[in-house]
């Protein structure tokens, strides 16, 4: 129906010829931001709705009163994944769980899965390429996260963060103190949450459109094989290649996946691609110096290190399986 | 009344400020607006989604982003 849509538009009405380079590029544009905008606007509302009754303090909550066996790491992680995500909370955030006393580990898969996973990017897995990676992408998010917060937690790095914050982890004590719940209707509720989902794609909008407009450019024009040749899957280095150069970038979810499509569409494997995204959006120098407030380098170079290896292996494993 | 914006400097928490002076002057409020920046006092509040907004030492509302007619709501209620 969209692509309809976007033919009758370009074709029909502006009247770009369907076979050019120029008009194939345009249609994709079109068809792609309409789809991806709709697609976005429903899960941001399906996420307001679960994070209104889950908000953040709750989990915390949860986390610090309950024995849970292990399944910390996985309900870190699945709390990280939906509560949205703004780089500038990642830090109270951090303290937040140290101060509750959350071991840090649990606090890692937290930190780890949550820009990963986000409504951002579930909306543009889905348009771009379907359910199937789109689920993949979901569970390597989560599994990331408590593979990667379980490890941490072994290597006991509790020395290793700032004077300050192990000031405020000793004196962490258990807090009992209750979340006040929001005794408002759910139809009262209901507007907010649609209000807000709008606010997030209002917020985003501009990146995807240029994202899209990036990727648009590239699909009609860069010669298939060019991105093949650099990062194409004979070569074994060229997971860990893609990895490594985009840990020190940073682009959210929005503007990198549509240049992840075209990669894609040009040759390049899809566990490398994935892995690619997984480096520029989980890790990335703004936020080692954001980090830099509450750990020690050595700890930010742990972490680094830990969760970059483990993206090289994800993408490995994607590029035999997929 | 004292009112204290949370935040770090991200833009949210900067729009929440404008807002909220906004608010405050067309409600023609006798308040004294602060933009709180250092983490360890925002800490000391317990919140852990920027931005929040805090009236008389006490959190009103934490993570979200309000329009205008929410904060003028939330001022008004005081």
């Amino acid at each position: 129906m969209i692509q309809k849509f976007a033919d009758w538009l370009i074709y029909g009405i502006v009247g770009l010829n369907p076979d050019s380079h120029l008009g194939e590029a345009v249609n994709f544009f079109f068809y792609d931001t309409i789809k991806i905008i709709i697609l976005l606007f429903f899960i941001s509302t399906l996420m307001g709705i679960v994070n209104a009754y889950l908000p953040v303090d709750r989990l915390r909550h949860f986390l610090v009163t309950r024995k849970l066996y292990g399944f910390q790491y996985l309900l870190a992680a699945l709390f990280g994944a939906i509560t949205p995500f703004c780089s500038c909370s990642s830090i109270p955030l951090f303290i937040g769980f140290v101060k509750g006393g959350i071991p840090l580990g649990v606090t890692f898969a937290f930190l780890i899965t949550s820009p990963l996973v986000n409504e951002v990017a579930v909306a543009l897995f889905l348009g771009t390429f379907g359910l199937k990676v789109t689920l993949i992408y979901l569970i390597s998010g989560i599994l990331l996260g408590v593979l990667g917060g379980w490890i941490l937690e072994k290597f006991r790095l509790e020395k290793y963060l700032s004077p300050w914050v192990r000031q405020i982890q000793t004196q962490s004590e258990q807090e009992t103190e209750e979340w006040q719940t929001e005794k408002i209707a759910f139809k009262q509720r209901f507007p907010t949450i649609v209000k807000d989902a709008w606010g997030i794609v209002r917020g985003v909008l501009l990146y995807i459109i240029i994202g899209i407009a990036i990727g648009a450019a590239m699909h009609g024009y860069v010669p298939e094989g060019f991105f093949e040749h650099y990062l194409a899957a004979e070569k074994w280095y060229s997971v860990p290649l893609a990895v490594i150069l985009a840990v020190p970038m940073y682009a959210n979810a929005a503007g990198i996946v549509p240049v992840i499509q075209v990669f894609v569409a040009k040759g390049v494997p899809m566990g490398t691609a994935i892995a690619f995204m997984m480096a520029v959006v989980g890790l990335s120098i703004p936020e080692a110096t954001m980090l830099k407030k509450v750990m020690t380098w050595k700890l930010i170079g742990i972490f680094f290190g830990t969760i970059t290896l483990f993206i090289i292996l994800l993408g490995y494993l994607y590029n035999i399986f997929l | 009344m004292e009112i204290k914006v949370l935040g770090t400097g991200c833009a949210s928490c900067k729009a929440l400020y404008e807002t909220v002076l906004q608010a405050v002057k067309e409600l023609g409020l006798d308040a004294q607006v602060i933009k709180e920046e250092d983490m360890m006092n925002i800490m000391s509040y317990n919140v852990m989604i920027l931005p929040g907004l805090v009236i008389d030492n006490k959190v009103v509302s934490k993570g979200k982003k309000l329009s205008l007619t929410e904060v003028k709501e939330i001022l008004s209620n005081r």
